[in-house]
């Protein structure tokens, strides 16, 4: 094997590895800025502040919502692609 | 007991924020990887048709007057042409790739209905800001669907689409009935709540 066709091959393996970490990291850092929101303003959690809540602030959590979307992300897209990815090696 | 508009806002972020990281992926992974599982494909255009139906409801309960019914049904309307448009690229009834600028005029139209349907200047209150921002946002943003058109498979356009609606969604979680913007607020938008 020529060492021009390995170093292409490694630089392919290595930009797929990059897209993985790159996929991977999506969900957790969505969720990350629903748990900093949360913490920077809490007001914003009818959880946190309870008082003066109405049905509506204890259904819609804007942080939570945040962290709901990048725990779905993480939990239903994700894994197909990582297994697509890792079929394509 | 309808909810607040602030509310409504909030969860339309939260489908904008889904389309966001759906599209980032896309762009990330390439279309080839993609759609390798079929219903990957129908995903965004799926959540764009979705989002415009859930605007028809928002448009006939929840505005207060005429143009802000027309702003909100322009809206439902751009956002299901343009996941209509691609639902049908990507099923194979339409071939030609530049439908994407089916995506452009939407936000062109989405971008300028913004920008009309906002009669106060920028500092007025927050959701005044915000309308602004939203509107230059989508009219700028409209070159990305040009670009993969041209370029389909150029990395920047597609990830600018993608950050486009993330950024949207950001923007929209920051709304508030009324709120300041910057230390600003005028005495006729009320009392902060």
């Amino acid at each position: 094997m020529s060492s021009e066709f390995v170093s292409q091959l490694e630089e392919r393996a290595e930009r797929r590895t990059l897209r993985m970490v790159a996929i991977e990291a999506l969900g957790p850092l969505t969720m990350l800025g629903g748990v900093v929101w949360a913490i920077a303003q809490p007001y914003r959690v009818a959880l946190f502040h309870p008082a003066g809540k109405g049905f509506y602030d204890w259904l819609v959590q804007p942080p939570l919502l945040v962290v709901g979307v990048g725990l779905l992300f993480a939990a239903v897209i994700v894994p197909g692609i990582l297994e697509d990815l890792r079929g394509e090696r | 007991m309808t909810p607040r508009a602030e509310i409504v806002h909030w969860l339309f972020a939260t489908g904008f924020l889904l389309l966001g990281l759906i599209l980032l992926a896309e762009a990330i992974v390439g279309q080839e990887v993609w759609r390798q599982r079929r219903w990957r494909a129908y995903l965004w255009p799926s959540l764009a048709f979705g989002i415009g139906v859930l605007l028809w409801p928002v448009s006939v309960f929840f505005t207060n007057s005429t143009l802000h019914m027309v702003a909100h049904a322009s809206w439902a309307e751009t956002a299901m042409i343009s996941g209509g448009a691609q639902l049908a690229v990507v099923r194979g009834k339409l071939t030609s790739r530049w439908w994407t600028l089916a995506v452009s005029a939407a936000m062109l139209v989405s971008g300028m209905a913004f920008l009309i349907h906002e009669q106060n200047p920028w500092f007025f209150s927050r959701a005044a800001f915000l309308h602004h921002t939203l509107g230059w946002l989508l009219l700028a943003a409209a070159v990305f669907p040009v670009g993969q058109a041209i370029r389909p498979r150029a990395f920047v356009w597609r990830a600018g689409f993608a950050m486009t609606w993330v950024t949207v969604a950001v923007l929209l979680y920051c709304d508030r009935d009324v709120a300041p913007i910057f230390g600003h607020l005028s005495p006729l938008a009320g009392a902060p709540k």
